[in-house]
């Protein structure tokens, strides 16, 4: 994933525009392809692509934000986010959280300062049988601890 | 039309197929409570307030969106029905605020009406675990309070799909679900009108206008100050139900009457520069006609409207009249024309506008409206916050006398009431172009085609020869239309009229709650009844007006007129925050 922060390459936005425009239905699409960009969607590429299907930026942004994996704010390069369903939440997410809080110093919703790490919750993974699990980025993690939490993350 | 046969309650009634369960309801003389529905906008199904039982059906169906079948049983006052519809209505209000006594809303409130309607005494759910919202009161004309919110998106309906604005939708899932507008900024920070269209539609407390009625008491409590007041057309035929009174009635006497009580000045009315703006507009369009200018020319009463263009179509402004509108041109009068004459400093002069209007809030804030260097309108009042004046005030509005007008600008001709309705400002400068032009009189004042509720109506006068196409358009989204033609360069008219406000001012956002279709219909009708009673029906024939021009304007678009009664616009873009686009 590329980092965040960096500066919009418009000109690939505006590749993903120009594929998808002719089909209607596909704000998804676009909003997928354009948050890995660089990380997230600004207001300003929400505009851009408002403006470029024609409908108005309240209904992007309501789109934008009605799904947990888009983002409107940068993120870190590394977003961790830990299921807060029950089965994990029975086999101890709560002592995983306190690690990952402890050893990154931030809170769910927040961004390590050098910007590598975001924590988040996230609803079930569908790891139940290896609970309690979480997600860095695409990989999965199951069946953590305390001490396995730390390695993985010092892993990265 | 193929009709089916359902049993409701144990009457058997016969409806279009297709029809809602609520529709076969109300034909059985049964009021099956609703709270997002609302008879003007598509069907949410939000709310499951309308529950009904279907004989036969594994749960229960809400009325409001569910269409009937060919014997149907549907039974709408069970205990189950009666038990569920409660308990969502217990849902909705464990996160509402407790706050009635200090809600802009209270008594008039659909939640609350509701809650009453169905039993609710306590509050089963204990108390709100929705986050708290601040208000948003960043723009001139509306408050948004999203903490009453309750999520019917009948505002967002009225929004994107009547006005074809989409300022605000909604955002977030969930608890944190919001109607919001884009990027979660403040209202001001992006492309809304403020035509409160959404505030007619809101069942809550959640969209309102700005509050002026504080400053108006305390100018009438100010013995430095000489207030003034004008009514705008559309007022006389809403005021009244404001009051309980049936839609459609003509109260022009009581309301100049109520007003005199309330202890203003002078009470005078926006007709008479609703007359002005024909003479000024009139003689704009024979100058734009008969030397090359700009056609077609489009109207600019309407502020919702020229905030629209301004953020859509900003390329377009030189098609719009430079004519200020009727409430601003009274105002720049009131505070040289009528002080000379009543030998007032305008700096003593305060004036207040009644209008059926939010954006007319913040039309008389826009820099370039002062003209004496004070602001030529100091307050702007909707029709509902002036009910709740009279109310405050203790003013029997249904008892009053009829009284008159005081002069000089209370003067004015049936010309200037018809700018109430869709299609009365074309109408009325066609009833003065005509004569102007041809020096003739009109054979009849009444050009029916203009008139009605339609979106948008076409018509085309002949002026002795020259052919005058001209169109009509109301509520944004048919405006839109419109525009999109002479985008395209499609359109082959002379003179456009729009009004922000489907029906034209008559159904203006600052109007009394209700205000249906069917509302608006009759609101017309007496409109066309004012019109028709007044002895003068065109504006040229105003003998106020023509005093005016004698004693102060000299002539139509002279130097006083450019000075006094002319404006211009203000390129917006339509994402306030940005540049793009």
């Amino acid at each position: 994933m590329a980092k965040a922060n960096c500066p919009l390459p418009t000109s690939n936005l505006s590749e993903i525009l120009d594929k998808y425009k002719q089909s209607p239905g596909s704000l998804l699409e676009i909003l997928r392809e354009a948050q890995a960009i660089n990380g997230y969607l600004s207001r300003e590429v929400l505009q851009l692509i408002a403006e470029e299907l024609g409908i108005p930026e309240s209904k992007v942004y309501g789109v934008a934000t009605f799904y947990s994996l888009f983002k409107t704010t940068p993120t870190g390069q590394y977003i961790i986010r830990i299921c807060e369903s029950a089965p994990c939440h029975i086999r101890g997410a709560q002592d995983v959280l306190a690690t990952i809080e402890k050893t990154l110093g931030i809170k769910p919703g927040e961004t390590t300062p050098d910007g590598k790490f975001s924590l988040e919750f996230t609803s079930c993974l569908g790891l139940c049988g290896v609970a309690p699990a979480m997600m860095i980025n695409d990989q999965v993690f199951g069946n953590l601890t305390g001490d396995r939490v730390r390695e993985i993350i010092n892993s990265f | 039309m193929e009709m089916v046969k359902v049993t409701v309650d144990g009457q058997t009634v016969e409806v279009p197929k297709g029809s809602t369960i609520l529709a076969a309801a109300k034909k059985a003389g049964i009021k099956i409570p609703t709270l997002c529905h609302h008879e003007d906008l598509n069907v949410n199904a939000m709310c499951r307030i309308c529950v009904v039982e279907v004989v036969g059906a594994r749960t229960l169906q809400a009325a409001c969106s569910q269409p009937v079948s060919d014997g149907m049983v549907i039974i709408t006052n069970s205990p189950a029905v009666r038990q569920a519809r409660k308990m969502n209505l217990e849902l909705l209000l464990s996160n509402h605020p407790q706050d009635c006594l200090n809600c802009v809303r209270n008594q008039r409130c659909e939640l609350q009406t509701l809650a009453d309607q169905l039993g609710v005494q306590q509050q089963r759910f204990g108390t709100k675990t929705r986050p708290e919202y601040p208000k948003d009161d960043s723009a001139a004309a509306l408050v948004r309070d999203p903490d009453k919110c309750i999520l019917c998106r009948r505002c967002v309906e009225v929004c994107h799909d009547v006005q074809s604005v989409g300022a605000i939708a909604p955002a977030n899932r969930g608890i944190k679900t919001q109607i919001l507008p884009a990027g979660g900024v403040d209202l001001n920070n992006v492309a809304c009108v403020q035509c409160g269209q959404c505030t007619l539609v809101c069942p809550v407390g959640a969209l309102y206008e700005q509050d002026h009625t504080e400053r108006v008491w305390a100018a009438l409590a100010d013995p430095e100050k000489h207030v003034v007041v004008q009514t705008a057309p559309a007022i006389r035929v809403s005021i009244g139900e404001e009051f309980g009174m049936e839609p459609g009635q003509v109260t022009t006497g009581q309301l100049v009457a109520a007003l005199r009580r309330l202890g203003f000045d002078r009470v005078f009315d926006t007709d008479f520069t609703a007359d002005l703006t024909i003479i000024e507009e009139g003689h704009e369009l024979i100058d734009r006609l008969n030397n090359g200018g700009v056609l077609p020319m489009i109207t600019s009463c309407s502020p919702g409207w020229i905030k629209f263009i301004e953020h859509f179509y900003p390329e377009y402004l030189d098609h719009l009249s430079t004519c200020k509108s009727p409430q601003q041109m009274f105002g720049a009068l009131a505070k040289t024309y009528y002080a000379e004459k009543a030998g007032l400093d305008p700096k003593d002069i305060y004036v207040v506008s009644i209008m059926p209007c939010t954006a007319k809030k913040f039309e008389c804030g826009r820099p370039e409206m002062s003209s004496t260097g004070y602001p030529d309108v100091d307050a702007v009042l909707t029709t509902r916050e002036l009910g709740k004046m009279l109310r405050q005030a203790g003013i029997v509005f249904s008892e009053l006398p009829e009284e008159q007008y005081d002069e000089p600008f209370g003067i004015t001709t049936g010309a200037g009431v018809i700018f109430g309705a869709s299609g009365g400002v074309m109408e009325a400068a066609l009833r003065t172009v005509y004569e102007v032009v041809t020096n003739e009189t009109l054979p009849s004042v009444d050009f029916t085609a203009v008139r009605g509720i339609e979106g948008i109506k076409e018509a085309e006068v002949d002026l002795k020869g020259t052919k005058v196409k001209v169109a009509v358009a109301n509520g944004l989204g048919n405006a839109r239309k419109l525009m999109d033609l002479i985008k395209e360069g499609k359109a082959d008219y002379q003179f456009i009229e729009i009004m922000c406000c489907p029906g034209g001012c008559i159904g203006g956002g600052g109007q009394p709650i209700p205000t249906t279709n069917e509302i608006r219909k009759k609101r017309i009708e007496a409109i066309y009844e004012a019109d028709a009673d007044l002895p003068l029906r065109k504006s040229h024939e105003n003998p106020a007006v023509k005093t005016l021009y004698e004693e102060f304007l000299d002539k139509p678009l002279g130097e006083k007129s450019h000075q006094l009664l002319h404006t211009h616009y203000t390129k917006r873009n339509k994402y306030p925050q940005k540049s793009v686009g």
